[in-house]
């Protein structure tokens, strides 16, 4: 299985490390990952997307053009991204900051309010977490316990932050099941 | 085995350059190779390395000149504008014969240019860049793993040749993450005897020097480097093949876009369409023998650049005319899809496949 995955939004909303940990945790199951970001002279606010390949083959192009799943956590990256997705994929949105869903039929949708749901859970900052736990339950790209075991790896010097964002992958992969 | 962990390109040259023995980075920052700079600045102070930002890239690479002549091993670093001032001093590093590696993580130009990835400074690379007769080792990976076994690689050349070696990748390259092991080398810096680090009991002392005022001479070192040159290109031309032995058509390609051609290749493959891949793993010396080896079996060759076409004049030099060689390139930043150059692979093997 190949899952291309474009992660989009507000810089400051931690796209890319959502991107980084989904790229982690693909290697610690012994995938083939690539994680690649945009990158450009943006500013506060602006947008930043990123392209993570987890894939049981060897990776070409790392810069994802046709992707099998796209979280958008704001309408630009929608408006932006939507129409690259293959039929059949999935597209995760930020329903806390985006009104509209899709206008396509030809793939799933999930929309998830993460920003409500963090803050719920305490931590306006882990919106990002509960899309990534969304994406991965949708995709079944990695599992959540290897999200969790890179979370572990990259903040070795935060432990504490472990608990809530274990928890904020737990609710997001919640809005799948139904 | 090490543990494979995840890095970004321009971090990783980092750490490979510090695996290989190298003590000494001179740079000034610049996008998109500044997480190398910064990446320096945090590691050298730990080996018990040197780590200075230079006032511009003409003092940092002569402050490389002046290193390289006392035997340490040494890097530098920049993206295009930056290497453009750097001509001078790989120059007189050339002349002078010294060992060091430069890093070129290329952007879109001309002049300032962009900060997007591009491969437009191939012929500045390979061609020599500055005055005279020289050449630069040039090494060119695809992924971040090879990033760290050529970053290794360059300052082993760099000694044996006594010669600078330039490691050529692009802004996509450093920017990209990629699993990566850093394996125990082996690798002893030689001793050099040449280097200019006080008397050590010799009678004549050391000089590091590129100014010949004799003709004679200076001729004479020139036949010399023309013989070091053509070892070279004996003994490390490297490449990569994929899929050539019975393809119509053949893409040639380097660094990140050998990666984008490979998925073209692939989705064309799956097509029933037969097309292969070359990928110049040294850009100088230039893999010529592939070219002529199958120049007598495929129908078609087609370079596919980050420029408005520079590596495929050496790939019309290797197949010399037996074959067509089509070109695809995007200039300034922009980088084709895979789809794209399937597109243009169709489209040249109806034009040029002799069907």
């Amino acid at each position: 299985m190949t899952s291309e995955i474009i992660m989009a939004g507000f810089g400051g909303q931690g796209v890319m490390l959502i991107g980084q940990l989904l790229t982690y945790a693909g290697m610690l199951e012994n995938k083939q990952v690539s994680w690649i970001p945009s990158y450009g002279p943006e500013m506060r606010g602006g947008t930043a997307n990123c392209s993570v390949i987890v894939s049981d083959e060897p990776i070409g192009a790392p810069i994802v053009t046709e992707p099998t799943a796209l979280v958008a956590m704001n309408l630009p990256s929608l408006d932006k991204f939507e129409p690259m997705v293959q039929p059949g994929g999935v597209i995760i949105i930020n329903s806390s900051l985006i009104e509209r869903t899709v206008a396509r039929s030809d793939v799933k949708v999930y929309q998830i309010p993460a920003n409500d749901v963090a803050a719920e859970l305490g931590n306006s900052k882990v919106a990002n977490m509960v899309v990534l736990g969304a994406l991965i339950a949708a995709t079944g790209t990695v599992n959540s316990q290897s999200v969790n075991k890179a979370f572990a790896k990259m903040f070795a010097q935060k432990p504490d932050l472990l608990e809530i964002n274990e928890r904020a992958i737990e609710r997001g992969a919640s809005y799948i099941k139904c | 085995m090490a543990e494979k962990i995840l890095m970004k390109g321009n971090e990783a040259i980092g750490e490979a350059a510090i695996v290989a023995g190298c003590r000494r980075y001179f740079g000034y920052p610049i996008t998109p190779q500044t997480e190398l700079t910064e990446y320096m600045a945090k590691r050298m102070p730990q080996v018990g390395g040197v780590f200075l930002q230079a006032e511009s890239e003409v003092a940092a690479i002569n402050m490389v000149y002046g290193a390289a002549g006392t035997g340490v091993r040494v890097m530098t670093s920049s993206s295009s504008p930056g290497i453009s001032l750097k001509q001078e001093g790989i120059s007189y590093i050339a002349g002078a014969e010294l060992p060091c590696v430069i890093v070129n993580i290329m952007r879109g130009g001309p002049g300032l240019g962009g900060i997007q990835p591009g491969q437009a400074d191939y012929f500045q690379a390979t061609k020599g860049g500055g005055h005279g007769d020289y050449r630069n080792i040039v090494l060119a990976p695809n992924s971040v793993q090879e990033i760290v076994d050529m970053t290794i690689q360059a300052f082993d050349l760099a000694d044996q040749y006594r010669n600078p070696v330039m490691l050529l990748g692009d802004g996509a390259l450093g920017q990209m993450m990629e699993p990566v092991e850093f394996k125990a080398t082996d690798t002893v810096p030689s001793i050099k005897a040449w280097a200019a680090n006080g008397m050590r009991g010799r009678t004549q002392p050391n000089i590091i020097n590129s100014l010949h005022l004799q003709p004679e001479k200076l001729e004479q070192h020139n036949i010399h480097l023309q013989q070091k040159y053509a070892a070279i290109q004996k003994n490390e031309t490297r490449w990569e093949e994929l899929y050539t032995e019975d393809a119509d058509l053949i893409l040639v390609a380097y660094g990140i876009t050998s990666r984008i051609a490979r998925s073209a290749m692939e989705k064309a493959r799956s097509e029933s369409y037969k097309v292969g891949l070359i990928r110049p793993q040294t850009l100088w010396p230039f893999p010529a023998a592939p070219f002529a080896k199958y120049a007598k079996t495929a129908k078609a060759f087609l370079a596919v650049e980050l420029s408005a076409g520079q590596m495929v004049e050496d790939v019309r030099l290797a197949v010399n005319g037996v074959r067509p060689v089509a070109f695809y390139g995007r200039t300034g930043g922009m980088i084709p899809s895979p789809k794209a150059v399937y597109e243009q692979i169709v489209k040249t093997l109806k034009e040029r496949g002799g069907n």
